[in-house]
């Protein structure tokens, strides 16, 4: 190569540029997120908070393709996407292993393939030996643990998660943190991470972006210190945290 | 990292689900004795219900309010039952009467089903007839009678027609609104794992809807039963021996003990198949996790 550029500490796995996404039309319009520019670095776990109307769960489905931006773009560098959700979704027909199993029949991996897979993935979320269970025998965690490696069965290397912990009780979400920052770093992903919990946000986040409401745009983004693993009722992120609050409190009084 | 903190993290992981899952209730071994006594608890309710009715029959009929010619009491009519059960008639009867309903209850599910899946596709078809499908089923299928007899004549054909038309409806009826209320997440989960197409329907929309289908199927029995009882009174094909001919012919001879028996005879294929029904339903449901059984 004879081009020589600059070596960016990352390369940009997602770069979501100059977004807006407007619903509806005429009168009735409302504009979820207004020139929003974000650049998502490969292997980042990217936090996301926001108060209430801020295009959160609008500007993941605009990263997963399953809406289209009104302006600006979108670009995924042809990085595999991967999606959760608050609910764990699973098909409660199915067992543990089957719903698991869905993604790969989407992407016609052989039925032996499958199996070995859903193995290897049910270890990864230490869920071995639960595949035959169907998902109401499970806890809440359980069941996020199920869906967090039915994404992971996309052979997705991008995953999005829109508040995933937001129903399970504190110490759950506790140990859950701890497991997606191992299995984050096991499998190098990329993660953008939406959560209305500023704590739980400087706890993951390599960085945290800030964004206002209605309509969505970036305010602020702030680098999070501190090493790996971080715990949640440290001083440290008691006092990221603080700053952060004070940045999204001034955001909601405006709305006043 | 040091190796111990891993194996912390798992034994943590581990204990967190173990508090977390229920211990399970009643799955431990029982012994005969209970098992005996869960079915009598079941049981005797029903035998109670099957008293109380032949008790108030006989009570009517002690009390003289009709003659015993024209109503007699369980004393009579219970052992012209158990013979009648024992011919060879009233097998055949039975086969007729069922081979029909079966039939009739097959043709009206691919109809069903056909309709039903055309409706939930299709926005305008939904606003033509989706209106009819909820009319139709409130219509009493006897009606129908008098057309499937012009258009069918005395015939076999004619009693299909009206059990489709009134089975039919209640089984689109089922499918379109399981179809419609497939929840939300999990076809948002569905469309971010790519399910598309045909895949989408076999693998989410088709078994989620399933437990509402089946309810749909129940409510078509029903309504293809009665259509079924009512055709077999009004076209009578050729002397053929059915349940619905022995009635009539029990009418003819004034023989109210043998009508009383065929009436018990339908009361009970009735409760068997809807006990199949329940069955089905339960079974599916607990396999859905829909109830917390």
């Amino acid at each position: 190569m004879t081009t020589v550029t600059e070596t960016p500490a990352r390369t940009a796995a997602v770069e979501i540029q100059d977004i807006s996404k407007v619903f509806g039309h005429g009168k009735g319009a409302v504009t979820a997120i207004d020139g929003m520019s974000v650049t998502v670095g490969t292997g980042e776990f990217l936090a996301i908070v926001g108060a209430s109307g801020c295009g959160k769960s609008t500007l993941l489905s605009l990263v997963a393709g399953l809406e289209q931006p009104t302006t600006g773009s979108v670009d995924a560098g042809g990085h595999k996407v991967a999606m959760m959700f608050q609910e764990a979704a699973l098909f409660p027909w199915l067992t543990v292993g089957a719903n698991i199993e869905v993604p790969m029949k989407v992407n016609k991996v052989p039925r032996a393939e499958r199996r070995k897979r859903v193995a290897e993935l049910l270890d990864l979320v230490r869920l071995t030996g639960f595949d035959r269970k169907r998902p109401h025998e499970l806890s809440g965690g359980m069941r996020q643990r199920v869906a967090l490696a039915r994404a992971l069965a996309q052979d997705a290397d991008v995953l999005l998660m829109d508040e995933p912990f937001g129903a399970l009780d504190a110490m759950t979400r506790d140990i859950l943190h701890d497991e997606l920052e191992r299995i984050w770093r096991e499998k190098e992903l990329t993660i953008l991470f939406v959560t209305h919990n500023v704590r739980e946000a400087v706890r993951l986040g390599d960085r945290v972006v800030l964004l206002s409401s209605r309509p969505g745009r970036v305010i602020d983004a702030f680098p999070v210190e501190g090493e790996r693993p971080r715990r949640i009722d440290s001083v440290q992120i008691a006092e990221q945290a603080a700053t952060i609050t004070d940045r999204l409190r001034e955001e909601v009084s405006r709305h006043a | 990292m040091p190796d111990t903190d891993v194996r912390d993290d798992r034994r943590r992981v581990r204990g967190l689900d173990a508090l977390e899952l229920q211990p399970r209730r009643g799955t431990g071994e029982r012994s005969a004795a209970e098992t005996a006594g869960r079915i009598w608890a079941a049981t005797w309710p029903k035998l109670a219900a099957v008293a109380l009715v032949l008790l108030a029959w006989q009570a009517v009929v002690w009390s003289g309010w009709r003659t015993e010619f024209v109503f007699p009491g369980p004393d009579r009519v219970l052992p012209t039952l158990f013979r009648e059960i024992t011919t060879p008639e009233f097998w055949e009867a039975v086969q007729v009467t069922m081979r029909r309903a079966l039939t009739g209850f097959a043709l009206a599910l691919v109809v069903g089903v056909i309709i039903g899946i055309a409706v939930s596709q299709f926005k305008p078809l939904r606003v033509a007839i989706g209106s009819l499908i909820t009319g139709l089923q409130t219509m009493p299928s006897i009606v129908w009678f008098p057309f499937a007899m012009l258009l069918y004549g005395i015939s076999e054909s004619a009693i299909m027609f009206v059990i489709v038309l009134g089975a039919a409806p209640s089984i689109a009826g089922g499918l379109t609104s399981g179809i419609d209320y497939v929840s939300p997440s999990l076809l948002r989960a569905g469309q971010v794992m790519g399910l598309r197409g045909v895949q989408r329907y076999t693998v989410l929309i088709i078994p989620a809807a399933l437990p509402m289908f089946v309810t749909g199927l129940k409510q078509g029995w029903a309504f293809a039963w009665r259509s079924l009882m009512a055709g077999e009174l009004l076209v009578i094909i050729n002397q053929q021996n059915s349940i619905g001919w022995a009635l009539s012919q029990a009418r003819q001879l004034n023989d109210a003990e043998r009508l009383l028996s065929y009436i018990i005879i339908v009361l009970v294929v009735g409760i068997v198949i809807d006990v199949f029904f329940n069955w089905a339903d339960r079974a599916l449901r607990r396999r859905w996790g829909i109830t917390g059984s």
